[in-house]
């Protein structure tokens, strides 16, 4: 990339990761005519994990740099497609990924609240947040906050929430990565998680943002067609439409008969005979009233208003070259992101219907327990501790309450469970793999580069010289990385429950100090300060109450929701803060008006 | 001096309204219609309840039509003003 000139490489770009795409395509066909040949599963699961990680390595590689505006906003010339694609990669997790659908299949209606909620928050980004912050130019988040409101310690409370929001969400996305490297490598997981956490910082450490955008670009191709693949070849497999999106009304309906007709949620069980695994027993499309509406509205907004206040999301949009494109690449981002979120609910519903079915052949409930357990996938999920059986009536017959699955296996499982090649399961593991790995990325160097450029060199040593930042970013990189990754070996929480901690975390510490620094000329330092530190500390103090202190949700709003407490702290302690004390001076308040305008050279030059 | 601060502050009054229009749609189906999705699953669309249907498609493609949209009128509004590079 050296070599050519700028021009060049991004003319280019559409043409390299067309073939980029077409040699991917080719690799799953020629994984597919090995697996004829005989090849073990084991070792086409290998090849598929190794040979994508190997490809991202290189593209980091072969982007490194020691240029400053190359290492933090990858030269400030992503194109916005490109930059729509790679921040799809950096926002559809490990969990978006392996435990969404897994998640609807065993959640029903309330769950979708993350689906709609994660899709949603664009429009905040879109409308609040991306074009001001690519006018104003800035590194990093906390160099926004700094900036708008001035003085050092806006700043650093800004990087603290950064720091705990987004290692909160890294060590599930080395989890995930962990998970998926031991299952298809055959190694343990505590190796696992290390060996995904060298391709991270493979793909991350020698060129910064430039590394990680051109990574992502090709872990999105990678991870969509991953998703989309077995989800369609398995709905033409078994008749479910060409294209399963719009088709699976009648699957809702069919679900809905079967629901009564086999007790879901009505017969009673018994206990769970390992750990981990649960039986059906929520309706899959039962929204209810009252407090279960409250429940679901409240929950999107907590993911919607942490989609927008997610420091490594916000920072994708600084890589555009202008405004404008800030805000075509959002766009961009939500369609692509789009494709996936619209395919897990058919996915759990599909997956689903086939497994409860009677009168498809791929159906297990009400079937003979000893012909259950002859099928393969069965045993394969078993043989982990994913999936287990008890036949607690003792008739020889499996029930609904006799059934017990893992809800991650969801999106694993279905090629199996439609009896689909091997190739397929492959495939989502290089998908999963992909998916956890560039929100990895992203999260890795949104705390590193908050800490190298906000707490290294605008507070600690404002002197340092190209140099000496660059290398601290890496040294920090790799620090914080070998952090997350021991943190997730120790294995203390599910994927998803990190998840949404870290959207509440960012929503109850950022949203408003970085809203109202654009739409609020009045909002000043001193009520910034207060609306960090006392939204994030509320909002925190809520969750140690409902999750750890073992205290009663208050109307519903549990540990997913904590920000519904954060958010409103922070909003009146900032206000108040901010009219209490002085305005802005008019230096600020003419920089705001700067922001305002989409044309001209950014705010920090 | 002050033909460019009216200019802006015009550019900033039209940028605002947008804003607030696309909240409103946001709201709507962001939380709205989801409250009402019992209610909402008595209508049938493309085979699915209404309800259901706004929660696995609809709003995802609104939300997704809502931002392209948004980008394009904000984009006329800059250019209206003379603040479009």
């Amino acid at each position: 990339m050296a070599t050519m000139s700028k021009d060049e490489f991004l003319n280019n770009l559409p043409k390299v990761y067309g073939l980029y795409t077409g040699g991917f395509i080719v690799f799953i066909i020629l994984m597919a005519i090995l697996e004829r040949l005989g090849v073990a599963a084991y070792t086409i699961g290998i090849l598929f994990v190794i040979f994508t990680v190997v490809i991202y390595a290189v593209i980091g590689f072969i982007s490194r740099t020691m240029q400053v505006d190359a290492y933090y906003v990858a030269g400030r010339e992503v194109p916005p497609v490109f930059n729509g694609m790679a921040t799809a990669a950096d926002w559809m997790s490990g969990a978006s990924f392996v435990a969404l659908a897994g998640g609807i299949y065993f959640g029903g209606h309330g769950y979708l609240a993350f689906v709609v909620g994660w899709t949603g928050g664009y429009v905040l980004v879109n409308s609040l947040m991306a074009p001001y912050l690519r006018k104003f130019g800035c590194y990093t988040v906390p160099d926004f906050i700094g900036t708008r409101y001035g003085g050092n310690l806006a700043r650093f409370v800004a990087v603290v929430i950064l720091v705990v929001a987004s290692f909160t969400y890294v060590t599930a996305q080395i989890n995930a990565s962990g998970t998926i490297a031991a299952r298809a490598l055959l190694i343990p997981f505590e190796v696992g998680v290390w060996f995904g956490l060298l391709g991270i910082l493979l793909c991350s450490m020698l060129g910064g943002m430039r590394a990680v955008t051109w990574t992502q670009v090709a872990q999105y191709i990678v991870l969509i067609i991953a998703y989309l693949a077995p989800v369609i070849w398995m709905s033409n497999v078994q008749n479910f439409g060409i294209i399963p999106h719009f088709t699976y009304g009648d699957a809702v309906a069919r679900i809905a008969e079967l629901e009564t007709l086999l007790g879901v949620g009505t017969a009673a069980g018994g206990d769970a005979p390992i750990g981990g695994v649960r039986i059906l027993t929520n309706l899959h499309n039962d929204p209810g009233t009252g407090l279960a509406s409250w429940k679901f509205v409240t929950l999107a907004f907590c993911m919607m208003a942490g989609t927008a206040s997610l420091p490594h999301i916000l920072m994708r949009y600084f890589t555009t070259p202008s405004v404008r494109d800030a805000r075509k690449s959002v766009s961009w981002s939500l369609l692509f992101i789009f494709l996936l979120y619209f395919t897990a609910p058919a996915l759990a519903t599909l997956t689903k219907l086939q497994v409860l079915d009677p009168e498809l052949a791929t159906g297990i409930i009400g079937k003979s327990i000893e012909d259950v357990q002859a099928l393969s996938w069965v045993q394969n999920w078993t043989a982990v501790n994913f999936l287990a059986i008890a036949d607690f009536n003792s008739d020889g017959i499996l029930q609904i309450n006799e059934f017990f699955m893992r809800p991650d296996i969801v999106v694993l499982a279905t090629p199996e469970i439609a009896g689909l090649p091997y190739v397929i399961s492959g495939l989502v593991a290089a998908g999963g793999m992909a998916a956890a790995m560039s929100t990895a990325d992203g999260l890795l160097l949104a705390i590193a580069n908050a800490l190298s450029h906000d707490l290294y060199y605008k507070i600690i040593d404002p002197n340092a010289d190209t140099k000496k930042r660059l290398i601290v970013a890496r040294v920090l990189l790799i620090l914080i990385g070998a952090a997350a990754a021991f943190v997730a070996s120790l294995r203390l929480t599910g994927i998803l429950g990190a998840v949404a901690w870290a959207f509440g975390f960012a929503a109850s510490g950022l949203f408003f100090p970085l809203v109202l620094g654009v739409w609020w000329k009045r909002a000043n330092r001193a009520g910034a300060i207060a609306g960090m530190v006392f939204g994030f500390s509320a909002g925190t103090l809520y969750l140690y109450h409902v999750y750890f202190a073992g205290g009663t949700p208050w109307l519903g709003i549990d540990h997913l929701r904590f920000a519904m407490i954060g958010m409103p702290v922070s909003l009146v302690a900032m206000v108040a803060v901010s009219l209490m004390t002085a305005e802005p001076d008019a230096e600020t308040q003419a920089m705001v008006d700067e922001v305002r305008d989409p044309t001209g050279k950014t705010i920090l030059g | 001096m002050a033909e460019k601060s009216h200019q802006r502050a015009e550019h900033w009054r039209k940028t605002r309204r947008l804003t607030i229009w696309v909240l409103v749609l946001w709201v709507v189906f962001a939380f709205v219609v989801h409250w009402f999705a019992k209610d909402l699953n008595g209508a049938s669309f493309l085979g699915f309840p209404l309800g259901y249907y706004f929660a696995v498609q609809g709003s995802l493609a609104i939300f997704v039509i809502l931002i392209f949209g948004q980008n394009w009128i904000q984009d006329m509004i800059d250019e209206e003003a003379g603040l479009s590079d």
